[in-house]
């Protein structure tokens, strides 16, 4: 295992974990999907690998984030605003 | 610039929920269900952190009023940026009849004893609609006040304010100090990171009661029903 990603690794499966609480499908659908994804790849040693794996977790935080945030402007755009606008 | 900024917060039933009339008709369920930071204050609050981020004041102190559970949002704000906040304690009956009348009596009494130069809410909550509680705090404290606001520049002493009207956009100049309320448009509220939640759990929270400030919490409304319409959208 390499030792100093691993702290990154763990970092990044509790900030996706954190973000997956607001998940339109439920925070169980995103925990098994978040899970899989991350045990998938358990055996992987090569720290460039990994390092480019923790990359597309910090790729789908800010993914997660832009829906989020996209979600919640359309519902308060359709709900306080004139269609027109 | 040593300008100090009052941003409020509000504890209320998350966007996304489905609200369900209570049986009795005196309110909606609130018990178990998800509460988040009303979505105009966190576009206030990150538009206060903004200000911050471009130096132009130096503290932002997010306030939010209600019982224990509201130090959760308050700690969102800090989680975005905010410096300190303060929880003004109130709980019980005098929570569910807490309208933009008490509220605002609260932050003025907050804005005198802090030295607030600018005071930023949402320009509504969504859970009562009711977009009075900027109007009546600046004129509390005798203070112009520039609402809907899709776009704030300080210039010198004085804020230029764009805000959001039904004829389109009007651009307004008013002194400091000032009330703003935020608009849908005004920007792009960051997401409170479980980082940043951590790194907010050393900022400090203070807590006071409306007495110590002053303010009588009492309300001249009461609730009479509430119904769930029977139509959608047809009046």
């Amino acid at each position: 295992m390499s030792n100093p990603l691993r702290g990154e690794v763990i970092r990044l499966y509790k900030n996706l974990l954190y973000l997956g609480r607001e998940y339109p499908k439920g925070t169980a659908y995103f925990r098994e999907r978040l899970k899989g994804a991350f045990m998938k790849n358990k055996d992987v040693t090569d720290p460039e690998k990994i390092k480019q794996l923790v990359d597309r977790g910090e790729f789908v935080i800010k993914e997660l984030e832009a829906l989020y945030f996209l979600r919640k402007y359309r519902a308060m755009k359709k709900r306080y605003y004139e269609p027109e606008h | 610039m040593s300008a100090r900024v009052l941003v409020g917060v509000k504890r209320v039933i998350d966007y996304a929920v489905k609200i369900r009339v209570k049986p009795d008709r005196t309110g909606v369920v609130t018990d178990g269900v998800k509460h988040s930071m009303n979505p105009f204050c966190e576009i206030a609050v990150e538009e206060a952190v903004k200000l911050k981020e471009k130096k132009l004041v130096k503290e932002v102190v997010a306030v939010s009023c209600g019982p224990q559970q509201v130090q959760e949002t308050i700690r969102t704000a800090l989680a975005m940026g905010a410096d300190r906040g303060i929880h003004v304690e109130v709980s019980g009956k005098d929570y569910e009849t807490l309208g933009p009348l008490q509220v605002s009596k609260i932050f003025a009494a907050l804005a005198k004893k802090e030295q607030a130069d600018l005071i930023i809410l949402g320009k509504q909550a969504i859970d009562d609609d009711c977009n009075q509680t900027g109007q009546m705090t600046a004129a509390l404290l005798d203070w112009p006040q520039g609402t809907f606001a899709s776009e704030v520049t300080l210039e010198a002493d004085k804020l230029k304010v764009v805000r959001e009207i039904d004829g389109g956009l009007e651009t307004i100049k008013i002194n400091l100090p000032a009330v703003v309320t935020a608009d849908l448009r005004l920007n792009t509220p960051r997401y409170a990171t479980l980082p940043n939640i951590m790194k907010a759990k050393k900022k400090k929270i203070t807590n006071v009661k409306p007495a110590d400030l002053g303010v009588d919490v009492s309300s001249r409304l009461e609730v009479l029903k509430v119904e769930k319409l029977k139509e959608a959208g047809r009046i």
